[in-house]
C-alpha cells in the first residue's frame, strides 16, 4: 500500500507546478522532509505556485502540513497558491491544517528582573499577612471559646482534656528525659574539655546550670513537643476535616474550636511546663553525671556550685517562656490541621507546613523573650 | 418545611460553582440535585445546610432567612457520602450524640435519648448493631447508621450528599429502595445530591439537573426523561442517540438523505436529533436512514444492534433496540425511522 513519496516540480513560465506523489506519511518523515526543503527556494522564487495534490496515494496530517507550509510560501511571496486535485478522502484533513498556526503565538513577555523580584517579595508578604490573618483567626476563635467556658465551666470538654494531657504530657516523658538528659551531659563534657585548658573547669557549673535553665531546657522540649505532638494535633483534625467530621460536628449545632481544639491546646499549655521542668532538671543530672565521670568534680561541689551560680530568676525565666510557646505550637497545628484540602496529599503537606511553621515561631519567641528579659533585666 | 433559593452564586477564585441558581423545594418533598461532577450540586447542598456561604443570593426556610443562621442553629440532618461518623464511639453513642449536646433547656433527660435512639435504629433497621463501632460494620450499614444520626435531632430538613456514592452496585439498589420508604414513613423535606440518574429519577419525587452552576432542568423524573429541556439534559439522561443532522425546507436531513419525521417546529440549520435508543425503530422501505447492520445480541424480548449509518462524512455506528419480532441478521441493509425524538439547534 504504501509507496515511496515523490515531488515533481515543473516550472510553467515564471510560476512552478509541484506534484506530490506516493504516500506522504509520518513512516516517511526523512525523505519527505528533504523533498519539501528541496523545493522550499523554488516556491519562493516563483511568481506563481500550484500544487497538484492528484497522485498523492497517503496522507496524514505530517504530509498535510508539510505541503501546507509549501504553499504558505506562496503566500508570504505576495501570490496565493492553487491547490486541486485534492482527493475527497483528504478534503477536510487538507481544509483542517489550512487553519492551524495561522499566528504566531505571542512571545513570553520578557519581564524586567527588577519588577520580578518586586513582585516575589509583594507575593512573599501578601502570603505572610494571610499567615498572620488565620493564625490570629484561631487565637481570637480561641478566646471566644475560652470566654464561653468561663461563663458555662460544664461546658469544657473534661475527658477530652485529660486525655490529650495524657497524650502530650505523660507519653512525651521518656522521649524528652533522654534528649534532654543527653544534652546536658554533652555541654558539660565540651565546657569542661575546653575550659580545661583555662582551668577554669568550676565553670562549667555555671555555664550548664544558665544555659538549661534559661534557654535549651524549654527550647529543647519545645522543639520536640512541636515535632511531636503538633504533627499529630494536625494531622488528627485534617483528617476529620478529610473524612468531614467537622462539617458533622458544625451541622449538630457544635462549635469544633470548643469541642476539637480548645482541649488539645489548653492540655498543651499545661503539660509544657512541666514537661520543661522535667527536661531540665534530667540536662542537669546529665551535666552533674558528666562533671562527675569525666571531670572529676564530687557531686556535693557541683550542688554547692549550682546553687551559688543560679537563681531562681534563671528557672522563672525558662518557665515564663513554656505556655507561650505551647500556645504558638498548639494555635499553628490545630489552624494547619483545619487548612486540609480533601487529598491525602495535602494532609502530608500541612502536616509538615505545621511542623516547620511552629519550631520556626518558637525560635523567634525564644528570641523576642530574650530582648524582653534583657530590657526587664531578668 | 420549604426551601426557596434565590439567585444563589459562588465562585471559587475565577471558577463559577453556582451561577444564578433559583429553585422552590416544597414541603416534605424528596428533591434530587442531578449532573456531573463539578455541576455544582454538593455546593448548593452545603449552601443549604450552612457549611458555605453563598457571594449572593438569598435561602429561605418557610419565608425565613436561613443565612442569618449558622449551621448549627438550622436544624438539618446531612449525611455524608463517607459517612462522618465518630470512630471511637459505638453505633448506639454515634446516633445518641446529637442528642446529648443539646443545649441543656431542651435536652431530653437519659431515658428519653434512650428510648430516641432505639426508635431511630429499629427505624434503619440495626438495633442489633448498637453496641458495635463504625469499622465493625460494612459501608451500607454505616450508611444507614449515618442517616439515623442525622435524623436523631428531629431535623426539619434532611439533607444527603451523594449518600451511596461509595456503596457497591447491588447495595446502592437495596438502600435506594429503602430510601424510598423511608421518606415516605418519615416525610421530611429532603435533598439528595447524585451523579447517577438511575439513583435519581428511581427515587426522587422531583429532579433537579444541574450543568456548570447552572439549572437545566425541574421536573418529575419521568418529565425530565420523556422531555428533556436542552441537549445537555438529553445526553445526559438516558442513553441517546446524537446525529448530527440539518433541517431546512420543513424537513430533517441526515447527510443527504432526508428523514421521514417533520422537525416539529425546530429552526432550520444545523441541529442535532437525539433519538433513545428504543425510540429508533427499523422502518418500512422509504424511512430515510439507511444503514447496514454490523452486529446483533438478544436479551429475552430485545435485540439490541450495532449499525452503521452512511450518512453524512464517513460512518457513524449507533446502537439500537427492537423487537425480536423482526429479526435482524448481520449484514443486512435496513432503514430506520425514530418513534420519538427531540431536534436541538447545535
Amino acid at each position: 500500500m504504501a509507496t515511496e513519496p515523490q515531488l515533481i516540480v515543473t516550472s510553467t513560465g515564471d510560476g512552478v507546478e509541484i506534484r506530490p506523489s506516493g504516500s506522504w506519511i509520518a513512516a516517511n518523515v526523512g525523505v519527505l522532509e528533504r523533498l519539501a526543503t528541496s523545493v522550499a527556494s523554488r516556491v519562493e522564487q516563483a511568481k506563481s505556485l500550484r500544487l497538484d495534490m492528484g497522485g498523492v496515494s497517503e496522507l496524514d496530517t505530517l504530509g498535510a502540513w508539510l505541503l501546507e507550509r509549501l504553499s504558505r510560501r506562496g503566500t508570504a511571496g505576495g501570490y496565493q497558491a492553487e491547490v486541486f486535485g485534492v482527493s475527497e478522502n483528504y478534503a477536510g484533513l487538507i481544509d483542517e491544517v489550512r487553519h492551524v498556526n495561522r499566528h504566531n503565538p505571542p512571545p513570553p513577555a520578557a519581564r524586567n528582573p527588577v519588577i520580578a523580584r518586586v513582585e516575589e517579595v509583594g507575593r512573599f508578604v501578601w502570603g505572610f499577612g494571610e499567615e498572620a490573618t488565620v493564625f490570629l483567626q484561631m487565637l481570637g476563635s480561641l478566646c471566644v471559646a475560652l470566654f464561653g467556658i468561663v461563663r458555662r465551666p460544664r461546658s469544657l470538654r473534661v475527658t477530652s482534656l485529660v486525655y490529650q494531657l495524657y497524650r502530650v504530657g505523660w507519653q512525651a516523658i521518656p522521649i524528652i528525659l533522654l534528649i534532654t538528659f543527653l544534652i546536658g551531659a554533652i555541654i558539660a563534657q565540651q565546657g569542661i574539655f575546653h575550659f580545661r585548658k583555662f582551668g577554669a573547669e568550676s565553670y562549667v557549673v555555671d555555664m550548664v546550670g544558665i544555659l538549661v535553665l534559661r534557654e535549651l531546657g524549654v527550647l529543647i522540649v519545645a522543639i520536640m513537643v512541636a515535632g511531636r505532638s503538633g504533627s499529630a494535633y494536625t494531622a488528627e483534625l485534617g483528617s476529620m476535616k478529610m473524612r468531614e467530621e467537622i462539617d458533622a460536628l458544625l451541622t449538630m449545632g457544635l462549635d469544633p474550636v470548643v469541642v476539637l481544639i480548645l482541649p488539645r491546646i489548653l492540655a498543651l499549655i499545661a503539660a509544657l511546663p512541666i514537661l520543661t521542668f522535667i527536661g531540665s532538671m534530667a540536662a542537669l543530672y546529665g551535666g552533674g553525671l558528666v562533671a562527675w565521670f569525666y571531670g572529676g568534680m564530687d557531686p556535693s561541689v557541683f550542688i554547692e556550685r549550682l546553687h551559688d551560680a543560679v537563681s531562681v530568676e534563671h528557672f522563672e525565666v525558662g518557665m515564663i517562656k513554656a505556655p507561650f510557646m505551647a500556645l504558638v505550637i498548639g494555635i499553628v497545628a490545630c489552624s494547619e490541621g483545619l487548612r486540609v484540602k480533601g487529598s491525602a496529599e495535602s494532609l502530608g503537606r500541612q502536616t509538615t507546613t505545621s511542623v516547620v511553621k511552629s519550631i520556626f515561631l518558637v525560635i523567634v519567641l525564644d528570641g523576642l523573650f530574650a530582648v524582653f528579659f534583657a530590657s526587664i533585666g531578668m | 418545611m420549604t426551601i426557596e433559593l434565590k439567585n444563589l452564586v459562588k465562585t471559587f477564585g475565577s471558577f463559577a460553582a453556582l451561577d444564578g441558581v433559583d429553585l422552590k423545594i416544597e414541603d416534605g418533598e424528596l428533591l434530587a440535585l442531578l449532573g456531573p461532577s463539578g455541576s455544582g450540586k454538593t455546593t448548593l447542598l452545603r449552601i443549604i445546610a450552612g457549611l458555605d456561604w453563598p457571594d449572593s443570593g438569598g435561602v429561605w426556610f418557610d419565608g425565613e432567612n436561613a443565612l442569618a443562621r449558622g449551621a448549627g442553629e438550622r436544624h438539618v440532618g446531612f449525611v455524608f457520602q463517607h459517612y462522618a461518623l465518630f470512630r471511637h464511639m459505638t453505633v448506639f453513642e454515634n446516633v445518641a450524640f446529637g442528642l446529648r449536646v443539646q443545649p441543656r433547656a431542651i435536652r431530653k433527660d437519659e431515658a428519653a435519648i434512650r428510648a430516641r435512639v432505639k426508635e431511630l435504629l429499629d427505624l434503619v433497621q440495626l438495633d442489633w448493631l448498637a453496641n458495635r463501632y463504625p469499622s465493625q460494620l460494612s459501608g451500607g450499614q454505616r450508611q444507614r447508621i449515618a442517616l439515623a444520626r442525622a435524623l436523631a435531632i428531629a431535623p426539619r430538613i434532611l439533607l444527603l450528599d451523594e449518600p451511596f456514592g461509595a456503596l457497591d452496585a447491588k447495595v446502592r439498589k437495596e438502600l435506594r429502595r429503602w430510601l424510598r420508604t423511608l421518606h415516605e414513613e418519615i416525610n421530611v423535606t429532603s435533598v439528595f445530591v447524585t451523579h447517577d440518574q438511575e439513583e435519581a429519577l428511581e427515587v426522587a419525587n422531583r429532579v433537579v439537573v444541574m450543568d456548570k452552576g447552572k439549572i437545566e432542568q425541574i421536573g418529575t423524573p419521568n418529565e425530565v426523561y420523556d422531555r428533556p429541556a436542552t441537549a445537555f439534559v438529553h445526553s445526559f439522561i438516558g442513553e441517546s442517540i446524537v446525529l448530527p443532522v440539518n433541517v431546512s425546507d420543513g424537513r430533517v436531513w441526515v447527510g443527504d438523505q432526508a428523514l421521514n419525521i417533520k422537525p416539529n417546529g425546530a429552526t432550520p440549520g444545523p441541529s442535532q436529533l437525539f433519538v433513545r435508543r428504543h425510540d429508533m425503530q427499523v422502518g418500512p422501505a422509504g424511512s430515510g436512514l439507511r444503514g447496514s447492520v454490523r452486529y446483533v445480541r438478544t436479551f429475552g424480548a430485545i435485540q439490541r444492534a450495532d449499525i452503521a449509518l452512511a450518512a453524512g462524512d464517513g460512518e457513524t455506528l449507533i446502537e439500537i433496540d427492537t423487537p425480536r419480532d423482526r429479526e435482524l441478521k448481520q449484514g443486512d441493509v435496513v432503514e430506520l425511522q425514530p418513534t420519538r425524538f427531540r431536534i436541538f439547534s447545535a
